[in-house]
């Protein structure tokens, strides 16, 4: 039990996000009369956030190192959709091609802030900022303010399925069900490797939590991974741009959690003197970051441009602030070094389940746009003063 | 019979979990310097703090009397307008305004909101002369150094007309000449300004030297007063009452099994970065011998801190020239992650700003300095790295409920064991310790002596800056003296002595352009 109590005071932020969470989808399931978490509502949810959720998991990245934000990447995703388009619409390149180059030119954007912020030492506010005019300048230029269709594939990443092999197989069942294999798969990984860790640290007699704690956790969180996919399932199952998505955020968790490349960001962030007295390269590692911010919005780019099955030059406005607002939702420090990708994710969420529930509802846009700012401040707020109560 | 200007009776001041105070009592005479000593974590900052109110009347048991009067400050603006000041160990000073502005900080000299100036910087000038400062009022703060800073924040507390001035570790941060400046000055205040002084410090030649009172605090409890002219009042005697028991002797005993020469650095050349004309080390040599202790004397500002890091892959400076050798080989050491690399390790001079991560556990910091050592193809293993840090925390006797504890809840011993383990693990041949034990208790100290000799006797070189002389004679095998960027002396042990060095020191002082 005082095991239990520490694990819960430990992770307090985390859990309590994940409560505000749940709380709003129930508000938004009662008030919405149920449409929320229909199945189709359900996906339409994930594809109209899933680009400000990449966007989040760069930028929480940015965020960690010192509280420092990239106010471009809304610009960076017209400007990676604009040269998506250039590459193969006007020049006719094959769309693979295309989608690969457009990535370059984004990881290129990211390269560029990424030198003024960590060689030349310029706030990362500044450069970003001077960005977000250079990168929108950009994407005007190259689409001469119009707006340019794009091929199919870009729609099929942001707005298709996985097609259903195993129940076309099966004869149609009403339900997709390689979904429901996907997701049985996810949870039986999930559940090995939680239990792989666990045996290992009672092995070399580390401390963990109770059995039955830990048995209540694992099959709680397989549950839901389980409704989840049999959820989607029963409509038109998994869309490509979720797939992507989960793959992101294992990478990225991966990548914060267990590298020594995740520990330098940290490390940068709680103490960049300590960090480089202590042979972390401060320089490369904030050049790095912010050069894959420039991937990551190239990314997002290329979903919104699915998305709108298209190229504007307004694409992506006010996409930095979404992101930003995600990762604070989600617990990051704004001075550095506190903060992960699952946090940012749920902040994402939060946002995306507001926006949804209240568009779904007909409350006004000013409404709405009142309410999203009021629930950032208050959640900071939160943190802030939990914070100071816990001294 | 003097009477008592300050009475704390019967404090208890619980955190959770912890009894910080338990049933403490102070009193304090008017007109006298009392003395407050004890172990890190004692409680002696926590009691200040209930004195001043920083934590509010009703957070604590007990009551506080001053002037026969029982206090209940709900925060440190009612008891500054009672006339108690507190000093604390990290200056409060804000580096880019005046002297004068900051003296007046928060106190400004005003009608209705508009600042009157001519009164600001008169009334600053005769509290710096109040005060011995002989600088000019209109220098930032930023440009003066930490004697003079401490200066500032005592001429500050007198513009507030404080009665009661409370000094915590006035002189953790200055060398021996600006302590004895800010002590004689304690004592004039003192003697013929009426100022009523408390001062909480490990220095306890300089208790010992000037408090007419001292009281010693022991794990949140009261132990003893000592009075001067009643009580005998030596170091050891201070140090029995503080840890419990008699403590012999201060260093470790210790001879070093000294061999060939190991580290060797000539010629040594660094200008300052902001000042790129400004020659900061001026053709520097030394050498330390494996399993030697070699000791780098000097006062603040000597360019000990800008040598070691200079050396340390280039963590300061620019248009670094001169060699580094290293087992007789010559090594080229551009970055901080070559350095470490190649066998260096520098324990930085001020621990929580460039030593450690505060927001992050016990654990993530002791591996921080090595982790591919830890890692396979950029992944850390977990397990290993759990093992490692249980491991120091044993070894060094790092007091924490777990390693997963984060770095800011430790005790000042406890933050320098935790950086000393990250360097150990490392596994340097070569170690810079600066100032390893500033701002840390007796016991932790001389924990933190016996580890330097455990290194000398596995045959690393090891290199102690500190502004403590008695440190320095007590542990080094062999000293160099530094003075302007200068070495100016070296001498073995048996001729060390803080006559020698002083002498060294003030002899090539002053031959500037």
């Amino acid at each position: 039990m005082e095991n239990f109590k520490n694990l819960i005071r430990q992770n307090i932020r985390q859990y309590a996000m994940l409560l505000a969470l749940v709380v709003i989808m129930i508000i938004f399931q009662i008030t919405t009369n149920g449409v929320l978490l229909m199945p189709r509502n359900v996906s339409v949810l994930i594809m109209q956030n899933s680009y400000i959720l990449i966007l989040a998991i760069g930028m929480i990245l940015c965020i960690l190192t010192g509280g420092n934000i990239d106010l471009s990447v809304g610009a960076v995703v017209a400007y990676v959709s604009a040269f998506s388009a250039l590459f193969s619409v006007t020049m006719g390149l094959p769309v693979v091609l295309s989608i690969f180059l457009a990535l370059i030119m984004g990881l290129l954007a990211g390269m560029w802030q990424g030198f003024w912020i960590a060689y030349i030492k310029i706030p990362a506010f500044i450069v970003t900022l001077a960005g977000m005019l250079v990168f929108r300048g950009f994407s005007n230029m190259i689409l001469k303010s119009q707006t340019i269709l794009l091929p199919d594939l870009y729609v099929t990443i942001a707005s298709k399925f996985i097609p259903d092999f195993i129940g076309d197989a099966m004869g149609g069942t009403g339900l997709h069900i390689t979904t429901i294999v996907i997701g049985f798969i996810a949870s039986v990984v999930y559940v090995i490797a939680q239990y792989r860790t666990r045996r290992n640290k009672i092995k070399y007699k580390f401390e963990v939590i109770s059995n039955g704690f830990f048995i209540a956790q694992i099959v709680s969180i397989a549950a839901v991974i389980n409704l989840f996919m049999f959820w989607l399932s029963r409509e038109k199952g998994l869309p490509y741009v979720l797939l992507l998505l989960s793959v992101l955020v294992a990478i990225y968790t991966f990548i914060t959690l267990k590298t020594v490349a995740g520990r330098h960001i940290y490390a940068l962030g709680g103490n960049a003197k300590a960090a480089a007295l202590s042979g972390v390269k401060t320089k490369r590692v904030m050049f790095w970051v912010y050069a894959n911010m420039g991937l990551l919005s190239a990314v997002a780019g290329i979903v919104f441009a699915g998305r709108l099955n298209s190229a504007s030059p307004t694409a992506g406005l006010g996409f930095e602030l979404d992101a930003i607002a995600a990762c604070f939702i989600g617990g990051a420090s704004a001075t550095g070094g506190v903060g992960t990708i699952m946090g940012a994710i749920i902040g994402g969420f939060i946002m995306g389940i507001l926006n949804n529930g209240m568009s779904i509802m007909g409350v006004e846009t000013y409404y709405q746009e009142i309410i999203k700012g009021l629930v950032l401040l208050f959640a900071v707020g939160f943190d802030v003063y939990s914070k100071s109560k816990a001294k | 019979m003097s009477k008592n200007i300050l009475e704390m009776r019967n404090i208890t001041k619980l955190f959770p979990g912890v009894k910080a105070l338990d049933n403490v009592n102070l009193e304090v005479k008017k007109g006298q310097i009392h003395a407050l000593v004890g172990e890190n974590g004692a409680g002696k900052s926590t009691l200040m703090n209930v004195l001043s109110g920083i934590y509010p009347y009703g957070t604590y048991e007990g009551d506080v009397l001053y002037h026969n009067e029982v206090c209940k400050f709900k925060d440190i603006k009612e008891s500054e307008r009672e006339g108690i000041a507190i000093i604390h160990q990290e200056l409060a000073l804000s580096p880019y305004m005046t002297v004068a502005e900051n003296i007046f900080l928060g106190n400004e000299q005003q009608t209705n909101g508009v600042i009157d100036w001519h009164d600001t910087n008169d009334k600053a000038i005769s509290l710096m002369k109040r005060v011995g400062l002989k600088i000019k009022h209109d220098v930032l703060v930023k440009n003066i150094g930490v004697g003079h800073q401490q200066l500032v924040e005592i001429a500050k507390a007198l513009g507030k007309n404080c009665e009661l001035l409370i000094l915590d570790e006035p002189t953790a941060a200055l060398n021996d000449n600006d302590s004895e400046h800010l002590l004689n000055l304690l004592l004039e205040l003192n003697a013929n300004q009426g100022i009523t002084c408390i001062i909480i410090s490990h220095k306890l030649h300089e208790v010992t030297k000037i408090s007419d009172e001292i009281t010693v605090i022991r794990d949140g409890r009261t132990i003893e007063t000592l009075v001067k002219g009643t009580d005998e009042i030596t170091e050891e005697r201070i140090i029995k009452g503080m840890v419990g028991r008699a403590m012999e002797n201060r260093y470790p005993e210790h001879t070093s099994n000294i061999g060939e020469i190991a580290f060797e650095v000539k010629d040594w050349r660094v200008y300052d970065p902001q000042d790129e004309s400004r020659l900061r080390i001026k053709d520097v040599s030394f050498n330390v011998r494996k399993g030697e202790i070699v000791g780098i004397a000097g006062l603040m500002g000597a360019g000990r801190t800008e040598l070691a890091m200079s050396i340390f892959g280039k963590a300061y400076g620019k248009h670094i020239t001169g060699t580094i050798i290293k087992d007789g080989k010559e090594v080229h050491l551009h970055n901080v992650s070559q350095a470490i690399d190649e066998g260096l390790a520098y324990l930085t001079e001020d621990r929580k700003t460039a030593g450690l991560i505060l927001i992050d556990d016990i654990k993530r910091n002791t591996s921080l300095a090595n982790l591919h050592k830890l890692s396979k193809n950029g992944v850390i293993d977990e397990i290993q790295e759990i093992q490692v840090a249980e491991d120091y925390r044993e070894k060094l006797q790092i007091k924490t409920p777990s390693i997963f504890q984060k770095a800011g809840n430790l005790s000042g011993g406890n933050q320098q064991k935790v950086c000393v383990a990250k360097w150990l693990f490392s596994d340097p041949d070569v170690l810079f310790l600066d100032e390893p034990t500033r701002g840390i208790d007796v016991g932790a100290k001389y924990e933190i002596y016996t580890i330097i000799n455990q290194l000398a006797d596995e045959g690393k070189c090891v290199v102690v800056i500190s502004s403590e002389l008695s440190e320095i004679l007590g542990i080094c095998d062999r000293v160099y003296v530094m003075n302007e960027g200068r070495i100016v002396g070296e001498m073995p042990r048996s001729e060390a002595n803080q006559e020698s060095i002083m002498t060294r020191i003030i002899q090539t002082t002053g031959n500037r352009k």
